[in-house]
């Protein structure tokens, strides 16, 4: 491993050209020579002859390949960005050539299961804490690298594509971790905080999809701010409760991560999650939506994998149960809400 | 017993005394300490900020803390210029800063060797006082001895004492990767982390060294143990270096990780008990002290900054677990356990250990009685817990060969970074615990106690633990069926845990069941004037003591066996 010699300048790593990916390529573009990975060879000539990825244009910084070794080889620092649903298997092409000099940082706001061979959410149906993992646990438990972080906050990819001020989190246990990301992400439209919670980080991003579908019906059913004002308080109450039954600190929830996405997700048209709410409201059905929709959904996973999680656990949360049975045992969305509005949630704050 | 263990014969690795690091380190003693009391003294001014009126307050500070115990905790083994040492340290640091004149350059300097002479006096108190003859003599004492006493107890007749045909190695059997242990000694440093049971496991681990034919290890060992003479001869023959667990101050403890670093990095096997103490619980620790622990991956760093890439600056984590059916202190330990956790009763130091006589008889009870211990070595681990191969190399989870110095590589080259390495630390932790409850072995006793208690404790579902402890035992019966029925429950789960590479067990638990319930009553406990386990007339299962139950059944914790109840 001594072949390492920092007199060529190295690239920065990006893993997925989709929406946030190809934004945050971008802003690392600023700063240093990036070097993404698209797994189909079209994508990758695309980005290398015009400098676009799917249509979304790249910076004449970064080049593309479809080798993980190459990218490992040729980059220090990698930044996943990858769907949740893929993000095992793309953490496994690339665990071969990961050593552990590399520092991860991973964009991604899902979870994953950790079953054993056979078992499906289907056929398990109630899981335990242990038998969830968080994305930077997929890649703690799949590579050998260990210095990982990871990237959550308010970013919605349109905006940060049209330049739009904003801010992010990077959490991790390594404040090394947390000042590279600095480094190469931080610019005068883009600020960047740390936090060394990474777990309570990851889960705030993960929770706050599922608040956003509800914002989403909310919207749908043509109700008001009141509604949203309702919504985002008893939500970010749940997301604590949950984060904390997960392994993160109430703080990281209070944070860009937990509240700043959380506000920016439930007004945001834009939000895959949002709008998978306002069409459901609208009447659409689950299938119809998913099939239509270009990139996933990760709230939709979300309420199933802590669905599960809640019948282990010694918790109530009122919204993810029913949202879940809307999504999935056809509940109406108005019944649904009817149901909240009778809860008894009648203390305001108990988490402090 | 009738089990079948390979004796091995083990020739020392290093036939030569000369080549032993620690006999190396005892030559260069004064060097040593010196070298050590000046780079303490570099780490508690890079820890001040080299900020002048920062140092002064840990002086302060370490000052009045030390004339605090001087005053309320005084021991034999203190030096007797303790007083005056930091009467005259007051006298310094009163003077300096009186005297307003000087400069303030002028001041730092003369705390510095305020300081300087702490570390140094720290440095030298802490180091060990090995001497390879007393090594020497130790050990076949030790071994000559405990093989009289042996043999006198098992072979009839007067002749008896002349006998061989038991050896020490018949009572303490050693498993696991001791080949591996011996390879990686001579080509790399080892630290070894066993599981801390009893005081006796400082001898018994210096007596399994020996055996394997290692070069004494050096290891932290409390200062409290040298107050009783026959453990401070022990003690310091097996290299053992001092720990004051009074001094809490940070100076004592940057020499004392300091020493620890300098050591690993000198080529000394290294030995802690990363535990810290004890086990009051009688659980296999599950949350390690990490002082010490972190001095093995500072050393590995620093032998990779120095450009010691290949396996002669390597450092190997070998985790060991000693396994009793008897515990002399038991009593002792969870009376403290309980007392902390339920919080009824002040916590009060209390040691049986208290004087040789205790302790002669104690080994005349374990010689002439039988109970068998094993100690089981683990595979060895990078200071990161990654597995090493033959030749040392450490591998990832599938196998791959990768280098340990990437892990402190940063911007291409090998970096210092301290909030990095304490969570290398605590990952290491967490691998060595992991490792503790994979190379376990249950004994015979171990599974009876634990059954024994959980069945106590599910018929009385409602009681906290507490509760049930104070249960009077009068009242407690188990029917032999239904203890049977259980043991062997517990016992399946345990060979499934084992064929998962989960657990070891004692090759005696493949007897039987009768008859490992029989062995495990007889051998649980054995000495404790209250019995842990007694069977009534009718067989049916009872207990003179709870707590002590309690303790013994401790040791199965951790492996989610208790769901089965």
């Amino acid at each position: 491993m001594n072949s390492k010699n920092s007199s060529k300048p190295k690239y920065i790593g990006v893993i997925g050209v989709g929406s946030f990916g190809a934004a945050i390529a971008n802003i690392l573009a600023a700063k240093n020579p990036v070097m993404v990975y698209a797994r189909k060879q079209e994508v990758v000539e695309e980005i290398n002859t015009n400098h676009t990825a799917q249509g979304k244009v790249l910076s004449e910084n970064v080049i593309a390949s479809n080798d993980p070794e190459q990218l490992a080889k040729s980059c220090d620092v990698l930044f996943f960005m990858v769907s949740s649903s893929g993000f095992q298997d793309v953490v496994r092409t690339f665990s071969p050539f990961l050593f552990p000099y590399h520092l991860i940082i991973h964009g991604t706001k899902g979870l994953c299961l950790n079953l054993k061979t056979g078992e499906t959410l289907d056929t398990v149906k109630r899981i335990k804490r242990s038998q969830i993992l968080t994305m930077s646990e997929v890649i703690l438990q799949e590579t050998v690298a260990v210095r990982v972080g990871c990237l959550a906050g308010p970013n919605l990819s349109k905006e940060l594509a049209q330049g739009q001020p904003a801010a992010t989190v990077i959490a991790s246990k390594y404040n090394e971790v947390i000042l590279e990301g600095q480094s190469l992400l931080r610019s005068e439209k883009f600020q960047v905080y740390g936090n060394s919670d990474i777990i309570g980080v990851e889960i705030s991003g993960v929770l706050k999809n599922i608040i956003a579908i509800a914002s989403g019906a909310l919207a749908g059913l043509g109700l008001g701010e009141n509604a949203k004002g309702l919504l985002i308080s008893r939500g970010m109450v749940e997301m604590i409760h949950l984060g904390n039954a997960l392994g993160g600190s109430i703080k990281s929830v209070m944070g860009l991560a937990g509240i700043g996405d959380l506000v920016a997700t439930c007004n945001s048209s834009h939000s895959r999650n949002f709008s998978v709410g306002y069409r459901l409201a609208k009447g659409e059905r689950l299938e119809t939506i998913v099939s239509d929709m270009d990139e996933v959904a990760e709230g939709i996973n979300t309420v199933r994998i802590v669905k599960a999680f809640l019948e282990t656990a010694d918790l109530r949360a009122p919204i993810t149960e029913n949202l879940y049975r809307v999504l999935f045992e056809d509940l109406e969305i108005e019944e649904a809400l009817q149901f909240l509005m009778k809860y008894p949630f009648n203390v305001d704050v108990d988490f402090v | 017993m009738e089990e079948k263990y390979i004796k091995h014969k083990y020739e020392p690795i290093h036939p030569s005394k000369d080549e032993w690091p620690v006999v190396k380190l005892a030559r260069e003693r004064k060097e040593f300490v010196k070298k050590v009391a000046d780079l303490s003294e570099d780490r508690i001014l890079n820890l001040t900020g080299n900020n002048p009126d920062i140092l002064k307050e840990e002086l302060e500070t370490t000052l009045y803390r030390e004339k605090l115990r001087i005053k309320q905790n005084p021991w034999v083994v203190d030096p007797d210029d303790d007083g005056s040492f930091w009467s005259g340290v007051k006298s310094s640091l009163v003077q300096i800063s009186t005297e307003t004149a000087r400069s303030k350059v002028k001041r730092f300097q003369e705390y510095k060797s305020v300081l300087n002479s702490i570390t140094s006096r720290y440095a030298e108190e802490i180091a060990s006082n090995f001497k390879a003859t007393h090594y020497k003599f130790t050990r076949s004492v030790v071994t000559y001895g405990f093989s009289r006493l042996l043999n006198a107890a098992r072979v009839k007749g007067f002749k008896s004492i002349f006998s061989n045909q038991y050896t020490l190695q018949d009572k303490i059997q050693i498993t696991g990767e001791t080949d591996q242990l011996r390879d990686l000694a001579t080509k790399g440093t080892v630290v070894m982390v066993p599981t801390h049971f009893s005081n006796l496991d400082s001898i018994l681990i210096g007596w399994v060294i020996s055996v394997l034919g290692l070069p004494p290890f050096i290891y932290g060992a409390g200062l409290n143990l040298f107050n009783i003479s026959i453990f401070a001869y022990f003690m310091n023959s097996l290299g053992a270096y001092k720990v004051d667990r009074r001094k809490k101050n940070l100076m004592y403890l940057e020499t004392l990780k300091t020493y620890s670093k300098e050591a690993i990095q000198f080529g000394c096997h290294s030995l802690f008990f990363p535990g810290g103490t004890r086990s009051r619980s009688g659980m296999i620790e599950s949350k390690l002290k990490l002082g010490l622990l972190s001095t093995a991956i500072e050393a590995q760093r620093a032998n990779f900054q120095n450009g010691i890439n290949d396996i002669s600056g390597k450092v190997f984590i070998v985790p060991v677990t000693i396994n009793y059916h008897f515990v002399l202190e038991a009593p002792s330990l969870i009376r403290d356990h309980l007392s902390i956790t339920g919080q009824e009763r002040y916590y009060r130091e209390n040691d049986e250990f208290s004087n040789s006589y205790k302790i002669s008889k104690f080994l005349i009870k374990f010689f002439t009685k039988g109970s068998d211990i094993s100690v089981s070595v683990g595979r060895a681990m990078d200071v990161l817990g990654n597995y090493v191969d033959v030749d040392g190399r450490s591998l990832d989870k599938n196998g791959r060969v990768i280098n340990t110095r990437d892990y402190f590589i940063s911007g291409g080259e090998v970096s210092v970074d301290n909030q990095r390495e304490e969570e290398y630390t605590n990952m290491l932790g967490k691998r060595i615990v992991e490792e503790f409850h994979k190379i376990n072995r249950v004994f015979n006793s171990h599974l009876v106690a634990f059954v024994a208690f959980e069945l106590i404790k599910r018929q009385n579902r409602k009681l906290d633990l507490f509760d049930l402890l104070r249960l009077p035992e009068e009242e407690i019966s188990i029917s032999y069926e239904e203890f049977k029925g259980n043991c062997q429950i517990v016992l399946d789960k345990i060979n499934q845990l084992k064929t998962q590479g989960l657990i070891n067990t004692a090759p005696h638990l493949s007897l039987d069941m009768e008859e490992v319930i029989n062995r495990g009553i007889e051998n649980v406990g054995m000495y404790h004037a209250k019995r842990p386990i007694i069977q009534d007339k009718n067989g049916d299962i009872g207990t003179e003591d709870m707590s002590l139950l309690y303790f013994y059944h401790n040791r199965l914790t951790g492996y989610e066996l208790e769901k089965l109840f």
